[in-house]
């Protein structure tokens, strides 16, 4: 029973070795059914992994295939790369428009959003004033609304003040919705940061405004990144929004865009070039998460552990 | 720090203030108050009605198929998802045999399941709707094609089968949203002290003692609002995309997938029953307090500090 302070073995005989080896812990008992279970859990992560990652990859292989064989093997290889489809998909499925729109609503937003959200948070978390508790849970309790209810007023709300289908007016609302989380955020992370750094900008003459901007926007940096990260990923896959508030044909945006598309291919039979504007959609978000999966990761848990 | 301060507070609120009181506040109060008038969305002019929507609401078959979907996804969705998670990041973050280095660890490649359970949720739920629709579809689907390579010659219709549609709905949801928690409860048990854990292995623990004993309660927290951010998003948002985009009708086949946010949608904007539709959405609105307030009643317990 020396085996665990060997080097683990090479890959190949990992399972093998694994149920001779777990008697081996301190106690003895219960050993044999810990390798059963070590066998059936380690199954279960693999199997969750292929259930995951299978049909990302069959959307991307399916998206090279030809209608005729989509149809007739789901399963099967496609018979050569049919680019085709994926410029089909980008210039006469509009593709190319729904992410000029995209880009356009979630960049104005993104930055609309931290700009507004910071400033509400810092005042919040850092001057007292009558009304602050009430100001802090007015906005943090909008996380927890169905925002379908808000959604049937604030339809003929933007319709009487000329926003309806239109990208400024989607901006605003995109903002508007973000606020709550950013504030609720951002507002225990100026809470964290020291106040001796303000105080002495202060000291010296600088003006509440330029001693937020100049000061402790840098110092925010990380909470801000964290923050940033979720409400674009939250902006960029947004769907219920503009589904209800932005039904110009010219001007959806990349989700509402494609569940579009997949009615009008529908129609034409033009499966395979859905499924390139599909992963079209899919892959840029995907490598972005790759590349920058620490923060990303970072970003979306960080609330949910406050 | 004083001098100017209330201009400086004032002005700083001021902005994000009114655009969340415009687009947020103000629409949630106007639904309320639309729910006791016989509004219809298409004209401008209506009258009060008292109870009339609610009394309404209580004997409308359809609306209580909707309650009885939704609250079916906000039991069983977070149980699910969240025991899958738990169970997942146990493994990846204790389960792993011992090592050389290190009495506790997780298993081998933990990095690289973290990184791939992570994908659906940074993709639009949207896409994952879409993506799934296809691979449900009965012919050409990813899902019946392998199981006719298994040899099942009678696979079922999913999505087109009364039976199926809303289990398959749910099953989307789950595979969407497992890996956001895997992550966030790897986050929670990384801050555990290891000296837990190996304390508990000299005296003998298994690791399913080990996780009850050790992981689940000083995790607990983090799992309880885990369960209300996965029950809100089960009762909105995620439910409505999935819906609308997946099912047949959408809601069908024969209503057996229709769901509250979904109900709301449509009464508000096809049936020109705005509304009603908002009396919809105030009986939503309770189910989500009711479902925060229990969770958070059921859960409470001692807070341990370590």
């Amino acid at each position: 029973m020396k085996t665990t302070d060997t080097p683990p073995p090479a890959e190949g005989t990992e399972a093998a070795t694994r149920v001779a080896k777990l008697p081996a812990a301190p106690q003895e008992r219960g050993g044999g059914r810990g390798g059963v279970l070590n066998v059936f859990s380690h199954g279960m992560l693999v199997l969750w992994a292929v259930m995951v990652v299978l049909p990302l990859l069959w959307a991307v292989m399916t998206s090279f295939k030809d209608d005729r064989s989509i149809f007739t093997s789901p399963w099967g290889l496609p018979d050569r790369l049919h680019f085709e489809n994926w410029s089909r998909a980008w210039s006469q499925a509009h593709m190319s428009d729904y992410f000029l729109n995209t880009i356009l609503v979630v960049g104005c937003s993104l930055v609309g959003t931290l700009v507004l959200g910071s400033m509400a948070a810092y005042v919040l978390a850092r001057f007292e004033f009558p009304l602050n508790r009430f100001v802090y849970y007015l906005f943090v309790g909008g996380m927890s609304f169905p925002v379908m209810l808000a959604l049937v007023p604030l339809f003929y709300v933007m319709n009487n003040m000329g926003l309806l289908n239109t990208l400024p007016g989607l901006v605003l609302v995109y903002i508007a919705y973000s606020l709550p989380f950013t504030v609720f955020f951002l507002t225990s992370f100026f809470r964290t940061l020291p106040t001796s750094i303000a105080e002495a900008a202060f000291v010296d003459g600088a003006s509440h405004t330029r001693t937020f901007f100049q000061i402790m926007l840098p110092m925010a940096k990380p909470g801000l990144i964290s923050v940033g990260i979720f409400n674009f990923l939250g902006q960029w896959n947004q769907y219920m929004l503009p589904t209800v508030l932005n039904t110009d044909p010219d001007r959806k945006v990349l989700s509402q865009g494609l569940v579009e598309l997949a009615v009008s291919q529908g129609y034409k039979g033009d499966w395979s070039g859905l499924f390139a504007g599909l992963v079209m959609a899919m892959l840029p978000v995907l490598a972005a998460y790759v590349i920058f999966q620490r923060q990303v990761v970072a970003g979306l848990t960080a609330g949910a552990l406050k | 720090m004083q001098h100017g301060k209330y201009r400086f507070v004032a002005g700083f609120l001021v902005t994000p203030l009114a655009l969340y009181a415009i687009f947020v506040i103000w629409p949630f109060i106007q639904a309320i108050y639309y729910s006791f008038t016989d509004w219809t969305g298409l004209s401008p002019e209506f009258a009060m009605v008292g109870f009339k929507n609610y009394t309404k609401l209580f004997s409308d078959p359809l609306f209580w198929k909707s309650f009885q979907h939704s609250v079916l996804f906000v039991i069983l969705l977070p149980l699910v998802t969240l025991s899958l998670a738990l169970f997942f990041s146990f493994m990846l973050n204790v389960g792993g045999r011992q090592r050389k280095d290190a009495a506790i660890s997780g298993v081998r490649g933990a990095e690289f399941y973290k990184i791939a359970y992570f994908f659906p949720q940074v993709l639009s739920i949207a896409i994952v709707a879409l993506l799934f629709q296809f691979a449900y579809n009965p012919r050409q689907g990813a899902l019946n094609g392998f199981l006719q390579a298994l040899g099942v010659s009678d696979p079922p219709e999913w999505l087109g089968d009364p039976k199926w549609a809303l289990w398959c709905v749910m099953a989307v949801l789950v595979w969407s949203t497992v890996g956001f928690f895997v992550v966030l409860f790897s986050a929670g048990m990384s801050s555990i002290p290891r000296d837990f854990y190996e304390a508990a292995l000299l005296d003998g623990a298994s690791r399913v003692t080990t996780f009850f004993r050790i992981t689940l309660p000083l995790l607990w927290d983090t799992v309880q609002s885990g369960w209300v951010y996965m029950g809100i998003m089960a009762l909105g948002a995620e439910a409505f995309a999935t819906v609308q985009i997946m099912t047949v009708g959408p809601g069908g086949p024969a209503d057996s997938t229709i769901v509250m946010p979904l109900y709301v949608y449509q009464k508000a904007f096809h049936d020109g029953q705005a509304a009603y539709a908002t009396t919809i959405g105030v009986a939503l609105l309770f189910v989500t307090l009711l479902f925060a307030a229990i969770v958070m009643r059921l859960g409470r317990r001692e807070r341990l500090e370590y």
